[in-house]
C-alpha cells in the first residue's frame, strides 16, 4: 500500500470533479494519498454532503414547541407527552436494491433501524415506499419478490413490525425502483442521545459486526451517480444484512444507555467508519483518532482503504466515558457481540487514522464534514410540461360500463390490496398494533400510556410529474389526512426526497418545486420536517424517474378510545362525504388505466379547506360521532366506496349510494379531488356532524346508506361486494405469479 | 404429569419465560403474562440453568440464534434447554409458539417438525382455528371444537411428521388446534403454510408439553381486535391452580 499524494485522475475515478479535487487539495492544505483521498471522496460525495441539495432544504420549516430534535442528528424526534418522545426517520436504499433486491432492501431497513436506536429509541414500527416499474417490464417480478422479502427476512428477524407503506408500478421506474425505508422509536425525552463526540481523551469504541470488504464506495459510487450498462458490476458495493446480528445490537446499545457509560454514539451507515468518525467529531469540535489495527476485521489482508471506506452492516461507534470501556465491553459480551476500544477523542481536530504503527491519514475534520462545495444548481421547468398538463376532459369518452371500470381500477396494479406484501411482514411483534396494514394509517400504542401513534407514508408521483410543486403538497397533505382519519393529529414529518440527476436543470426545477410544495403544505398545517433523506441520480441511460417527493406522517392519538378505521361496520350507518367534489380527472389513475392517458394538471389544491376538512373530521372522531373514515384516493370516490365495502376484518358490507348529477359521472365516481373524506355515522349523529362542518365551512353531503351485500351507485353502479373483495384482494398476487 | 405444589390455588403463578439470542416474542410475553393475564412473568435467560423456582414454562418466538442453520435446531442446545427438558421430563408445563414449537421439536419434546411454508412466502394474518381437545393444561378454558382467531407469523410453520407418527398422535388425539376457514372446515385454502392434516399445533404423549405455531400471546388485549389468545392462558392458569385439573 502507497501513501503517495494521488493524481487527478485518480481523484477523477473517485468521483470529484477537477474543480472538487483542486478544492480538497486547498482544504487540507496538500494533495492527499489514497486513503485520504477514499475518505474525501465518500464526504463529499451527494449522498453524504448534500451538496446541491443543501441550499434548498433551508427553506423547509423545522421548528415547532414539540421538536426535540430537528434535521440533522441520526433521526428527527418529537415530544408526545408523558415525558416522551417519538423518534423518526424514513431513508431510500434505491440503487443497492435494484442490483440486489434482497439484501439491497434488508439492508436499507436495518440502517433505518440504527437511526432510530443510535438515538436511544426502541423501534417499534416500520413501514416503507416502494416503487416498481410496469408489470410487463421483465425485472419487474424479480425486483418485487426480493425487494418484499428483503424487508421482510431483515424486519422480521428483528422483532420490529411492519405496519404500513405503499407501492406503486410505473413505467418510470422500470430501470430504477425506489425502496424508501421508514422507522419509528420511542424514547425518554431524558434518555435521547446524540452523536456528538466530547472529552478529550474519552475512548472511541466499536461495536458490532466485523468489517469486511462489502458496501465499499457505496456511498459516493452507487448512491451518487446514474445507472447505465455497467450497473451490474457495481454489485460487491452492495452490503449483506444479518438482522440476527442486528437484534443483538440493538438490545445491547438500549441496555448500554441505560447505563451511564457513552457520551455519543452513532451508526457506522454510508461511509461506515469514515462518515460516522468524522461527523461525530465535527458536532463535537474535536479530533479523533483511530488505530486500524485494533478493528474487528473478518478478512486478514483487509487494507486502511477498504476498512475506511467498507459498509459492513451491523456496527456502531461509540465515544465512551474515560474509565466506562469495561461497562461496555460486559454489555457487549453479554450479548456475544465485539466491542474494541479503537481510539479516542483529540483536542486537534484533525481525523488521524494509524496503521500498523504508520500514520496513514491526517487530515483537518472541517473540510471533511463541511467543507464540500454547495451548490447552487441550474434550473428551468421541462420543455414537455406545458404538451403533459394539456388535457381536454371533452377528449375523454365516458366509460359506457361503470360496473366494468370500477373492477378495472380495483384489480389495478395501483388500487388493488396490499395483502400479497403485506402478509410477508410480521405485524404483531412487539404487541403495540392496534390497527394493521389495510386501513388509512396505521395504529401503535405506547405502551404504558393511554395514546397511540398514527403513521402513514404518502406520494402520487403522476402527480409529482405534472406539477411538483402541487404534487409535493399533496402527498404532504394526503398523509395527514391518512393519520387523521385514524384519529390522530399529525405532529412531525420525515421526507424521502427521490429525485433524478440534479446537474440537470429540469430535475432541479422538479426539487425545488417539490421543496416549495412541502414548506407551503406543513407552513399552512403547522408540521415541522424533523428528518429526511435526498436521493439523486435516480436514472438510468439519462431517463430519471418521476419526482417522488415521498412523506411519512406520524400523529398523535391522545386517547386510543378515539380512533377510527376506514371501513364501515354498521348496517343502516350514513354514509357521508366531506369536502367538495371538483368536475376534475388531470393525473388520475381513472385516466391512466382505462384510458391510458398521463395527463392534465392535478386535483386542484386549497390548503385552507384541507385544513378545515381534517379539523372537522379529527374533531368528530374524537367525540366518537363517526364509525369509519376514509381518506378519498386514487380511483376516487368509487374505489373508495369499494374499499369502506371491503377492506374490513368481517363480511364485506354493501351501500346503497346516490349519485350526485351535476357534474360528469366519471369525474364525479373515479376523479381524484383532495380534500375529501368519506365517512360512516348512526344516523342519529349527523346534526352534530353538520353543525361541526358547518362551523368549519366544510361542505358536507349524505350519499347513501350502509345496506346489503351490493355497492350500488345511483344506475351506474351495482355490483355484488364479496365479488368486488375477491377479485380487489387477490390481484395483486395474481400478478406476481404472472396471471 | 406432575401434580402442582399444594396452596397453588391462592398464589400468582410463575412463567419462566426463555430468552435465547434472536428471541423477538419473549419481551411481549412476559408484558401479556404480567400485565394483562395475572401471571408473573420471569424472564430467563439462556446461558443460565436456573429455572428460579417457577410455575411453568413458556418459550416464546423469534429466530433464535438467527434460525441459521434450521430454526429451532441451535436454541436446543443451550445451557437453559438442559433443565427445560428436565422439567419437561418430569412432568412440568411447557407451551412453545412458533418458534418456541419448533424448538420443541428439535429437543424431541414434541413429535413432528416444522418445515418452510409451502408457499416458500413468510406469512402473517390472523388466522381461524379450532380447539380438537379442551381436556389438556392448555385448553380447558376452551369449548370443545370452538373456534378462535389468532395471528400467525412465520417462514417455517409447515408441520410435518413421518406416517406412523402421524397416525399415532391423530390417534391418541394429540392434535389440539387446526387451522380451519370461517365455517370450521379443514380446508386446503384454510391451511395458511402446508401443515399436514392443516396442524396448528400439538401436546406431547404426557399431555404436559404444548407447542402451536400461532401466536397466542399476541392476541390476549385486544389489539386489532384480537383477544382469543387469553384462553390458553387461563387454561393453564386454572389447570395450576385446580391442582392439575381443567
Amino acid at each position: 500500500m502507497s501513501y503517495e499524494p494521488v493524481d487527478e485522475q485518480t481523484a477523477l475515478a473517485h468521483g470529484l470533479t477537477k474543480e472538487e479535487f483542486a478544492e480538497l487539495c486547498r482544504g487540507i492544505g496538500r494533495v492527499p494519498n489514497l486513503v485520504e483521498l477514499g475518505i474525501a471522496s465518500v464526504m463529499w460525495s451527494e449522498h453524504c454532503s448534500y451538496k446541491s441539495s443543501r441550499a434548498v432544504l433551508r427553506d423547509l420549516p423545522t421548528e415547532g414547541p414539540q421538536v426535540l430534535q430537528g434535521p440533522g442528528e441520526n433521526a428527527g424526534a418529537v415530544a408526545i407527552g408523558d415525558g416522551l418522545a417519538a423518534v423518526f426517520k424514513i431513508e431510500s436504499h434505491n440503487h443497492p436494491s435494484y442490483i440486489e433486491p434482497y439484501q439491497g432492501a434488508a439492508t436499507g431497513v436495518g440502517g433505518i433501524m440504527r437511526d432510530v436506536f443510535t438515538m436511544g429509541a426502541r423501534p417499534i414500527a416500520n413501514m416503507n415506499s416502494l416503487r416498481f416499474g410496469s408489470f410487463d417490464h421483465p425485472r419487474t417480478r424479480y425486483l418485487v419478490s426480493g425487494v418484499v422479502a428483503g424487508i421482510g427476512g431483515y424486519g422480521n428477524c428483528v422483532g420490529v413490525p411492519t405496519v404500513g407503506g405503499e407501492i406503486y408500478f410505473d413505467r418510470g421506474y422500470n430501470g430504477n425502483i425506489l425502496v424508501n425505508a421508514f422507522t419509528l422509536g420511542i424514547v425518554r425525552e431524558d434518555g435521547i442521545f446524540r452523536a456528538e463526540a466530547s472529552g478529550v481523551g474519552n475512548p472511541v469504541l466499536y461495536v458490532g459486526s466485523k468489517t469486511g470488504r462489502d458496501g465499499i464506495h457505496g456511498a459516493s459510487l452507487l448512491a451518487s451517480s446514474e445507472f447505465d450498462d455497467e450497473t451490474e458490476e457495481k454489485r460487491p458495493t452492495v452490503q449483506v444484512g444479518d438482522p440476527f446480528t442486528e437484534k443483538l445490537l440493538i438490545e445491547a446499545c438500549l441496555e448500554l444507555m441505560e447505563k451511564d457509560a457513552i457520551v455519543a454514539i452513532q451508526d457506522m451507515g454510508a461511509a461506515g467508519l469514515t462518515s460516522s468518525s468524522v461527523e461525530m467529531a465535527d458536532r463535537g469540535q474535536v479530533g479523533i483518532r483511530i488505530d486500524l489495527d485494533r478493528v474487528p476485521k473478518r478478512e486478514a489482508r483487509i487494507t486502511p482503504y477498504e476498512i475506511m471506506l467498507s459498509e459492513s452492516q451491523e456496527r456502531m461507534l461509540i465515544v465512551a466515558r474515560a474509565g466506562s470501556e469495561h461497562v461496555v465491553q460486559e454489555v457487549f459480551q453479554k450479548w456475544d457481540l465485539d466491542a474494541a476500544v479503537i481510539g479516542e477523542v483529540t483536542d486537534d481536530r484533525m481525523l488521524r487514522v494509524l496503521a500498523e504503527g504508520e500514520e496513514v491519514v491526517a487530515m483537518p475534520i472541517d473540510p471533511l464534514a463541511n467543507g464540500a462545495p454547495v451548490y447552487e444548481r441550474h434550473f428551468a421547468p421541462p420543455a414537455k410540461l406545458a404538451d403533459q398538463q394539456r388535457l381536454s376532459l371533452g377528449d375523454v369518452p365516458p366509460p359506457g360500463d361503470y360496473d366494468r371500470t370500477l373492477k378495472q381500477l380495483l384489480g389495478s396494479p395501483n388500487i388493488a390490496s396490499r395483502r400479497w406484501v403485506y402478509q410477508q411482514y410480521d405485524q404483531f411483534v412487539g404487541g403495540n398494533t392496534m390497527v394493521r396494514p389495510g386501513s388509512d394509517a396505521a395504529v401503535v400504542r405506547v405502551k404504558g400510556t393511554n395514546k397511540a401513534l398514527a403513521m402513514s407514508v404518502d406520494c402520487n408521483s403522476r402527480y409529482c410529474q405534472l406539477d411538483p410543486y402541487v404534487g409535493a403538497m399533496t402527498a404532504v397533505v394526503e398523509s395527514a389526512r391518512n393519520v387523521v382519519c385514524a384519529g390522530a393529529e399529525p405532529i412531525g414529518v420525515t421526507d424521502c426526497l427521490n429525485f433524478g440527476n440534479p446537474e440537470k436543470p429540469e430535475i432541479m426545477w422538479q426539487f425545488r418545486e417539490a421543496i416549495k410544495g412541502i414548506r407551503d403544505a406543513c407552513g399552512a398545517l403547522g408540521l415541522p420536517v424533523v428528518s429526511g433523506n435526498v436521493s439523486f441520480y435516480n436514472e438510468t441511460d439519462g431517463r430519471a424517474i418521476p419526482p417522488t417527493p415521498t412523506i411519512a406522517m406520524v400523529g398523535l392519538i391522545e386517547d386510543v378510545r378515539h380512533q377510527c378505521t376506514q371501513w364501515f361496520e354498521n348496517d343502516g350507518d350514513l354514509v357521508v362525504l366531506l369536502g367538495r367534489t371538483r368536475e376534475e380527472l388531470g393525473g388520475t389513475e381513472y385516466l391512466a388505466t382505462i384510458h391510458g392517458i398521463e395527463k392534465g394538471t392535478p386535483p386542484w389544491m386549497d390548503l385552507a379547506v384541507e385544513k378545515a376538512v381534517q379539523r372537522v373530521c379529527l374533531r368528530a372522531i374524537r367525540e366518537d360521532l363517526l364509525v369509519s373514515a376514509h381518506d378519498v384516493s386514487e380511483g376516487g370516490l368509487a374505489v373508495a366506496l369499494a374499499e369502506c365495502c371491503i377492506s374490513g376484518p368481517g363480511k364485506p358490507l354493501g351501500a346503497e349510494i346516490d349519485l350526485e348529477a351535476s357534474i360528469r359521472p366519471d369525474a364525479w365516481l373515479f376523479g381524484e379531488s383532495q380534500s375529501r373524506i368519506l365517512v360512516s355515522l348512526r344516523s342519529k349523529q349527523l346534526t352534530r356532524l353538520r353543525e361541526l362542518a358547518a362551523d368549519n365551512e366544510v361542505p358536507l353531503s349524505v350519499l347513501g346508506t350502509v345496506r346489503g351485500s351490493r355497492l350500488r351507485a345511483g344506475r351506474l353502479i351495482d355490483a355484488d361486494v364479496q365479488e368486488l373483495r375477491d377479485l380487489w384482494s387477490n390481484a395483486l398476487g395474481d400478478l406476481m405469479e404472472g396471471h | 404429569m406432575r401434580r402442582p405444589r399444594p396452596g397453588a390455588g391462592s398464589r400468582v403463578m410463575r412463567c419462566g419465560v426463555v430468552s435465547f439470542p434472536g428471541s423477538l416474542d419473549d419481551a411481549d410475553t412476559v408484558h401479556a403474562l404480567t400485565d394483562v393475564l395475572g401471571f408473573e412473568g420471569v424472564p430467563l435467560w439462556h446461558k443460565d440453568r436456573d429455572l428460579h423456582g417457577v410455575d411453568w414454562i413458556l418459550l416464546p418466538g423469534g429466530f433464535s440464534y438467527g434460525d441459521y442453520l434450521r430454526s429451532g435446531a441451535l436454541a436446543r442446545f443451550a445451557p437453559v434447554m438442559d433443565t427445560v427438558i428436565e422439567f419437561a421430563r418430569s412432568g412440568g408445563l411447557v407451551m412453545g409458539l412458533c418458534n418456541g414449537f419448533q424448538v420443541l421439536c428439535e429437543a424431541g419434546l414434541l413429535p413432528g417438525a416444522l418445515v418452510r411454508n409451502r408457499s416458500m412466502m413468510f406469512v402473517c394474518d390472523a388466522v381461524h382455528l379450532r380447539v380438537e381437545r379442551n381436556d389438556t393444561p392448555f385448553t380447558g378454558a376452551c369449548e370443545p371444537g370452538e373456534r378462535l382467531v389468532l395471528p400467525i407469523k412465520h417462514g417455517e410453520g409447515c408441520y410435518v411428521a413421518d406416517d406412523a407418527t402421524l397416525r399415532r398422535i391423530e390417534e391418541n388425539g394429540q392434535v389440539v388446534v387446526r387451522y380451519v376457514d370461517a365455517n370450521g372446515e379443514t380446508t386446503d385454502a384454510a391451511n395458511p403454510n402446508g401443515s399436514l392434516n392443516n396442524i396448528a399445533g400439538v401436546v406431547n404423549d404426557a399431555g404436559n408439553v404444548f407447542g402451536m405455531m400461532p401466536h397466542a400471546e399476541h392476541a390476549c388485549e385486544g389489539l386489532s381486535g384480537l383477544r382469543d389468545g387469553a384462553k390458553f392462558f387461563r387454561s393453564v392458569d386454572s389447570w395450576l391452580k385446580n391442582g392439575g385439573r381443567a
